[in-house]
């Protein structure tokens, strides 16, 4: 029992001495953004290879994840007689919830550890201390251009995510039955409204400020020796992961007080 | 005699696991100084603490007359550019090839240089350690000892005064590890550099030591030149030599 008490207590501490660590380093990153000399080049090629990383299987995810939604959600629709709302329904959870989550654990099993393993290996190796000596800060060169290249593209994966889910959803109709692609996006988008697109919107910006920040914050802060490599990529998906649901968690409470008002 | 490191009563510890109990080292101008001392004895934090990658705990660091642990961010980088740090591995970055490695290290302080004349460094520094040719290889396309050798001529870029070698020859075959030691030796006579060198490899010791310190429980137990330590009293010394 004691043994119980103290394993909890142990825990718990680690919990938060992470938890304020992130904070600290969240500080530190988010300073850098501020500090010249910018590094737009490093910038523009991390973003680059992020989308060139993840853009098929984002599309493809996408797409079957409208597709199988639609396919599923038919029947109980039709119990109901209410076939044309569907296309609403499907625009609805995409756009507010699927899309934007699906993506982002995606992102967070491709894009945060990939950088979790190669902060990791350039910590191991010494690169980042090389860098340090070398008067080119790596919170600047490294870090904060892969945080600032994953804010700003994962909204963007989200939006492709969502434009492919909801095609996927039409072809799952038109097999059915005779609707317009036209017809289908009217249907769709007669059922959204600002409080659906605006907060979804803003949150995928944070999901992919945490993917990035989480990734690196688990590379940079990796042990000495070659195994802490692969420990840094697999911790990295698991906070990122759990961060990614927690903020969702915190968007529909903020949405549902939003629309309450 | 000019001495541009000294280091007074130096500790450093890791949690509870003291490392650098009391260092004291003298570096004079022009002089190859070699560190000698079993794995895991806190030879590589040493110099880490003289860049301050590490902060030392108590003690006082003189760099090229300037007192290191009291400096500001931005005197601190004066005194890192005339510091150059050979780490163990090379640390080249793997996602540049070698010219952007070099580059890297010289677009802060050369801001002026057009591309015409960052080539120009870049292939000098090449030309210092024979590897004219490897300009657009990548780190991944290089044997253990072409990245050290890179490593050292994206150390030789900046022209230091003072270069920290942490284990240039290990790893490497006898043939290779002659000839990082013999570059060590050239850099000296060629550009007036002092060096602290790092190492297990006694050929290379023998080949360019000026004096030897070995490192035992966190402190130098033993001061002398490679003749002195190789004739010492104590076995654990001569264990070293044979
Ligand atoms: N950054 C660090 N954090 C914690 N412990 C460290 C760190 N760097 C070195 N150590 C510890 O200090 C001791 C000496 O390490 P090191 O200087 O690398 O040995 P060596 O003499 O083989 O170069 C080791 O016990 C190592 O675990
Ligand atoms: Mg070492």
């Amino acid at each position: 029992m004691k043994d119980l008490i103290n394993t909890i207590q142990h825990l718990l501490e680690a919990f938060f001495q992470e938890v304020g660590d992130i904070l600290l380093f969240t500080g530190d990153v988010v300073r850098q953004f501020f500090t010249a000399p910018f590094e737009w080049k490093e910038l523009v090629r991390q973003a680059y290879y992020i989308g060139n990383k993840t853009l098929p299987l984002i599309g493809i995810t996408g797409f079957i994840m409208g597709l199988v939604l639609t396919m599923q959600s038919r029947p109980v629709m039709e119990s109901f007689g209410a076939e044309s709302l569907l296309p609403g329904m499907i625009a609805v959870s995409i756009i507010r919830e699927i899309g934007p989550v699906i993506t982002a654990l995606l992102c967070a099993g491709k894009i945060s550890s990939g950088i979790g393993a190669e902060l990791g290996a350039m910590k191991v190796t010494e690169q980042l201390d090389a860098m340090e000596v070398s008067g080119a800060k790596p919170l600047n060169y490294v870090v904060a251009t892969r945080v600032l290249a994953t804010t700003f593209l994962v909204p963007v994966l989200v939006i492709m995510a969502d434009v492919v889910g909801l095609f996927g959803s039409y072809m799952a109709i038109a097999m059915n039955e005779d609707l317009s692609f036209m017809l289908f996006l009217s249907l769709a988008f007669d059922s959204l409204s600002f409080v659906d697109i605006i907060p979804a919107t803003v949150k995928t910006f944070i999901f992919g400020f945490f993917i990035g920040l989480i990734g690196c914050y688990k590379g940079y802060t990796a042990d000495r020796g070659t195994e802490s490599v692969g420990r840094s990529a697999n911790s990295a998906v698991v906070t990122a992961s759990l961060v990614i649901f927690i903020i969702d968690l915190l968007a529909v409470q903020f949405t549902s007080l939003l629309g309450a008002s | 005699m000019e001495i541009v490191i000294d280091i007074k009563h130096l500790k450093k510890a890791f949690k509870r696991n003291e490392v650098l109990k009391d260092v004291n080292l003298q570096l004079a101008k022009g002089e190859n100084l070699v560190i000698l001392g079993k794995s895991g004895t806190g030879k590589s934090v040493l110099p880490k603490c003289i860049v301050r990658l590490i902060e030392a705990d108590r003690g006082e660091i003189h760099v090229l007359g300037k007192d290191i642990l009291k400096l500001e961010a931005t005197e601190l980088d004066e005194v890192r550019k005339k510091v150059g740090y050979l780490f163990q591995g090379g640390a080249l970055y793997d996602s540049m090839t070698v010219k952007q490695n070099l580059v890297f290290q010289i677009r802060r302080t050369q801001l002026e240089k057009n591309k015409a004349e960052l080539r120009d460094l870049v292939e000098e520094a090449l030309a210092n350690v024979g590897l004219k040719d490897a300009m657009q290889k990548m780190p991944a396309e290089l044997s253990g000892g072409m990245k050290k050798r890179i490593g050292l001529a994206r150390t030789l870029i900046l022209k230091p005064s003072i270069i920290l070698y942490d284990e240039p020859t290990t790893g490497l075959d006898p043939v290779t590890a002659g000839e990082i030691s013999e570059l060590i030796l050239d850099v000296q006579q060629k550009y007036n550099t002092s060096s602290i060198i790092i190492t297990h490899d006694m050929k290379c010791a023998r080949m360019t030591s000026n004096s030897i310190r070995i490192m035992k429980n966190g402190k130098f137990e033993v001061v002398g030149s490679y003749d002195e330590l190789r004739h010492s009293d104590d076995p654990e010394v001569r264990a070293y030599f044979s």
